[in-house]
């Protein structure tokens, strides 16, 4: 995919792309009117079945996006486009400022994705895994890099193991790390808690609530109601490839609705049976 | 010492090859499948045709890359099935290297690997089919052709692999495409390998280097569009 750093807008920021044409790491331009991530009529279609069907989503700087949806609901397919790993056939996707389409080079810079499966090399070491994607990102001091990623998931033992005889849980350690490494400012995670004990999902929620903190943006995709309303800002659930509703969860405009009604609200958009 | 190997490692393309070299010393799968085949073919061939001075110079280059191609197969399957494998080749394209850049390091890793095996089965090849064990002409044909072998098959191997039957699919889309680097390298290996002058022979060097170079650059470009879910 080309990489075209024009795509890389800074209204009002005054950070400019480093010599060599990169953005700088991580960065996010972050006036109030550029949003973290703004989708906008995005569909996508896997021969006849259209996934996505005209979505619209905007999650600010500072906040958590719980997407909740049922199996086949487009989460997956709305994180994959979001992380630039597919396109969509039609519609606009901005990440941290930037075209995901135009500028993915640059957007994937800027993100760090937890997908379900850990994404690792079974054959090599947690430390080796981490080393490599240290080198792809292009990233200096990695082994500043991993010790720091590690100590945030709980993971500073056993590193040296190889990755295929560690639990999954262990695993998905791993892989929250190596999202970490670049220290990106827009956190996308797709089930994120699945397959981790009490301790680990702990960490997990304090990687979240860091992220946000720092002024970054968590998009969380999961099936856990609770997860969602526990970390998320804002909720969103989605349905036949829209989002079906969506309201916020915290602060002056906070929902009114109650976890029951919300529930109710899922699978009635849903069309899951109770 | 150490800052210039990781300085080294930080490009992208030698960083997939490092990887790739790495977990092939764990596990060897593609080195020791690529290596008992083509010994496999050399052994069989031998029997079968019952090659004399008179006409080995005719037979041997045609199964000395027989053996090395559909060896190179083998390799290829398993080139992108281990990327495959818990979402590898995800985490590969979620991070921002060009997919031109993965594409040289897969296409290098092959290449490497395809190249240890020749240097072990050459010599064995030459003692079955009495011909000169040391065959310096036989270097350039063997790197331009492996390269090309590598670029086309490199390609293909990441279609094949997101098919349900990658092991069919793969010499089916790469041996049609593949067949003017394997048609050229054989047409040079004839003099290269038992030692005659090369003759006309030596006009196929160009053609292959020509191959290498439009393979390289075609499937660096189509590689993009192949691994896009």
């Amino acid at each position: 995919m080309k990489n075209d750093v024009n795509a890389y807008v800074q209204p009002g920021t005054g950070r400019d792309l480093t010599s060599d044409g990169r953005a700088p790491e991580g960065s996010a331009p972050q006036g109030p009117a550029i949003p973290a991530i703004e989708v906008r009529g995005v569909t996508k279609s896997y021969g006849r079945v259209r996934v996505l069907d005209g979505l619209d989503l905007t999650l600010q700087w500072g906040q958590v996006l719980s997407v909740l949806g049922p199996n086949g609901s487009g989460k997956t397919t709305l994180l994959k486009i979001l992380a630039t790993l597919t396109r969509p056939d039609a519609g606009s996707v901005r990440v941290a400022g930037m075209d995901a389409d135009r500028a993915a080079g640059h957007v994937r810079r800027a993100t760090g994705v937890v997908m379900h499966d850990p994404m690792l090399y079974a054959d090599l070491t947690g430390r080796e895994n981490l080393r490599f994607f240290c080198r792809m990102f292009g990233l200096d001091q990695p082994e500043e890099r991993i010790a720091e990623s590690v100590r945030r998931v709980g993971m500073t033992s056993r590193l040296d193991q190889r990755v295929g005889t560690l639990s999954h849980g262990m695993q998905k350690r791993i892989s929250i790390a190596r999202a970490l490494l670049h220290r990106p400012r827009v956190l996308l995670m797709d089930e994120p808690e699945s397959g981790l004990d009490q301790g680990a999902i702990e960490l997990m929620r304090e990687v979240v609530t860091a992220t946000k903190a720092g002024g970054g943006a968590v998009l969380l995709v999961t099936h856990n109601f609770d997860q969602a309303l526990g970390l998320g800002d804002r909720l969103a659930i989605l349905g036949r490839g829209k989002v079906a509703h969506e309201e916020s969860l915290t602060g002056a405009g906070g929902s009114t609705t109650s976890p029951e009604e919300l529930r109710a609200l899922y699978f009635k958009h849903s069309g899951e049976p109770r | 010492m150490t800052s210039l190997v990781d300085r080294f490692l930080r490009w992208p393309v030698t960083a997939v090859l490092w990887k790739d070299v790495v977990l092939e010393t764990r596990t060897k799968d593609t080195l020791v499948s690529v290596f008992v085949f083509a010994l496999l073919s050399i052994v069989v061939f031998n029997f079968a045709l019952n090659p004399t001075p008179q006409n080995v110079a005719l037979v041997a280059p045609g199964i000395l890359w027989v053996a090395f191609t559909f060896g190179g197969v083998l390799g290829l399957t398993r080139s992108f099935a281990v990327e495959k494998e818990r979402g590898g080749m995800q985490s590969l394209l979620l991070t921002p290297a060009g997919r031109d850049s993965i594409y040289l390091g897969k296409v290098l890793s092959i290449f490497v690997f395809m190249l240890a095996v020749e240097v072990v089965t050459f010599p064995i090849f030459a003692v079955i089919y009495n011909l000169p064990l040391a065959a310096p002409e036989f270097i350039p044909v063997a790197l331009l052709a492996t390269l090309g072998i590598a670029a086309v098959g490199t390609l293909f191997s990441a279609m094949a692999v997101n098919t349900r039957a990658r092991e069919v699919m793969l010499p089916l889309l790469f041996l049609p495409i593949a067949v003017p680097v394997i048609v050229a390298a054989v047409e040079a290996s004839g003099p290269a390998i038992t030692g005659e002058p090369w003759g006309d022979a030596i006009q196929w060097l160009p053609i292959l280097a020509v191959f290498d170079v439009v393979f390289l650059v075609i499937c660096s470009l189509g590689f993009g569009f192949v691994v896009q879910d």
